[in-house]
């Protein structure tokens, strides 16, 4: 064999061990716990092997430090080209050295400066403490990750797939992403750990109540979908990234039109009585291409539905009332949920759908210490700042500021559409008659006040019909139940041109 | 032992079952009035009805335990 191919081979070898990862036990370890090796991940996630792969060879010279922990590089998911970072949690927990930190800072400038969409696999115990010098407190040590996913966003996608830990500042990783997926029992994010918080605040708690993937995707609401395992998870990430453009600057990607899934038509699923729950899930089917609902944070915050879909083939983003949860009523989480969503498909030029059925927000002493006009600014800002199409669909009772956090016509909406069990006011005809005439009802005999109440609820309800409100140009259009979806369809393609300026300023001040 | 706790402040309207009752996990087992929505309360397990605290037309706030459900 001539030197040169004795080279290669040996490089080959050096390769092929890197790219094994830790010691067997450690893969052994991960096995048991239902996890995949980072390779087997990034297999799963990308259409074929990585185009390339930078740093491969990083700490080479470390026997113990394969690629320093993590796998970085560039490859394509359904045809377009994704950057990655998956840690490998064989290699020392999957911990964070002082290469491991540069080849996550590099690969996230190639994404931005690529104009690609961004996917973070993480598993990693944190920070190496016997190289946080080197880590943790410089310039382009740790803190600058989260500096980048911050000048990132709202540029590039930027995705998070929770496998395992994610603890103390690299909790951080998942709050800077657009989307948070989260593998149940396995996942796991929290500034301390419950043996940190047992010494240091004195509380016992476990690991799956602290930061557990069920947790944070039903109450903390940083995880945005949880996933029974890892194969789901990523398959999640794939669909997720099949509606968004690689960058802001890009229209996102089109599908084939689907017909709706057969079902019941909206006539049948809507009640006319405006305070009977109902399951919205059944106008979003009847609006959307069939298979093409794609739920963010279902768990969290369910009397507010937010999710992507398709319709005639258009990625859209739907936010709805949901009258089956709390009567569809907004709370603090679900007006945080709402903001969140309304600004991610802003920044990606996705169309918004809203479908109100609202009874207002929440009022009483209990939202309003936990701050509900705070939360609620916060959806409304997001509402009125997004320069993406919009229309606002009145399905039933739209009341309040309800109408405000709806895009409702003064939120510059495209169109103000409503179904034919359409209401729109300050408030229902029962909060409104007894908050004028309350001293009125209460002078009358009792024997008669039920039969004035109704007359006046009636003339009432007749003030805020729909007919009334279109013929004082309230809304643009009243839409029969089923023309809903071709009605939306045909806007949707006329508003693509849509064009709006963005307001000079070095920023607002936003409700937070 | 399970509590029922109420999702939301309002009025209880009516229980749907009574003390003594078997009850399965989801099951509606009364209806609340807030918002001057209907608001179905459900089961958060499968069992007895051990306790129902609040009355018909009682206020409730959010996270009150409003009925108990035992094994």
């Amino acid at each position: 064999m001539s030197e040169a191919a004795e080279l290669d081979r040996a490089l080959a070898a050096e390769a092929a061990r890197i790219r094994a990862g830790g010691a067997p036990h450690y893969h052994e370890r991960l096995k048991a716990a239902g996890k995949l090796h980072a390779r087997e991940r990034l297999r799963l996630l990308l259409d074929e092997d990585p185009a390339f792969e930078d740093g491969l060879f990083a700490r080479a010279d470390q026997p113990e430090l394969p690629a320093d922990a993590v796998v970085t590089g560039v490859g394509r998911v359904g045809g377009r080209p994704v950057a990655f970072m998956a840690a490998d949690a064989t290699v020392k927990a999957g911990s964070w050295g002082a290469l491991t930190v540069e080849k996550i800072l590099r690969i996230q400038e190639t994404a931005q400066r690529l104009r690609i969409p961004i996917v973070y696999l993480v598993d990693s115990a944190g920070a190496r403490i016997t190289d946080q010098v080197a880590m943790f407190p410089g310039r382009r040590h740790a803190g600058r990750i989260f500096h980048n996913q911050v000048q990132m966003s709202g540029q590039v996608p930027q995705v998070a797939i929770l496998f395992g830990p994610s603890p103390a500042g690299a909790a951080y990783v998942p709050a800077f992403c657009d989307l948070v997926i989260m593998v149940d029992k396995n996942a796991n994010a929290s500034l301390g750990s419950p043996r940190m918080a047992e010494m240091v605040i004195g509380e016992k708690v476990t690991l799956e109540e602290m930061g557990g993937a069920r947790m944070h995707c039903t109450r903390s609401g940083l995880g945005d979908l949880l996933a029974a395992d890892e194969a789901e998870a990523i398959a999640a990430c794939r669909r997720y990234l099949s509606y968004m453009p690689a960058h802001w600057q890009e229209e996102a990607p089109g599908a084939a039109p689907v017909a709706p899934a057969p079902g019941p038509s909206l006539a049948e699923i809507v009640p006319a009585d405006q305070n009977r729950p109902f399951d919205m899930r059944g106008v979003i089917d009847r609006l959307v291409d069939a298979g093409s609902w794609f739920e963010v944070k279902e768990l969290f915050a369910p009397e507010l539905l937010t999710g992507l879909a398709r319709i005639e083939g258009r990625a859209v983003g739907i936010v709805a009332n949901q009258s089956k949860v709390k009567g569809g009523t907004l709370f603090v989480d679900s007006s945080d949920k709402g903001a969140r969503f309304v600004t991610l498909c802003n920044a990606f030029g996705i169309p918004l759908v809203f479908l109100c059925d609202v009874p207002g927000f929440m009022i009483g002493s209990r939202v309003e210490q936990q701050g509900i006009i705070r939360h609620g600014a916060k959806l409304v800002a997001a509402v009125s700042e997004a320069v993406v199409p919009k229309i606002c669909i009145i399905v039933r009772k739209c009341y309040g500021a309800g109408l405000y956090a709806m895009a409702g016509p003064a939120f510059e909406p495209d169109a103000t559409l409503a179904l034919p069990t359409a209401q729109i006011a300050v408030m229902g005809p029962e909060a409104a008659v007894n908050a004028v005439y309350a001293n009125k009802i209460a002078a009358l005999p009792e024997g008669e006040r039920p039969a004035y109440v109704r007359q006046l609820q009636d003339e009432y309800r007749a003030d805020i019909d729909v007919v009334r409100l279109a013929s004082e140009g309230i809304v643009d259009h009243i839409v029969p139940f089923d023309a809903l979806r071709e009605e939306t369809a045909r806007r949707l393609a006329i508003y693509a041109t849509k064009a709006v300026p963005v307001p000079t300023r070095r920023a607002a001040v936003r409700p937070v | 032992m399970a509590d029922v706790r109420a999702e939301m402040s309002g009025v209880l309207s009516a229980w749907k079952v009574a003390v003594g009752d078997a009850v399965a996990a989801g099951q509606e087992i009364g209806v609340m009035e807030s918002m001057k929505m209907e608001i179905p309360i459900a089961a958060p397990a499968a069992g007895t009805v051990t306790e129902l605290r609040a009355g018909a037309g009682d206020f409730v706030q959010e996270g009150d335990t409003i009925a108990v459900i035992g094994a």
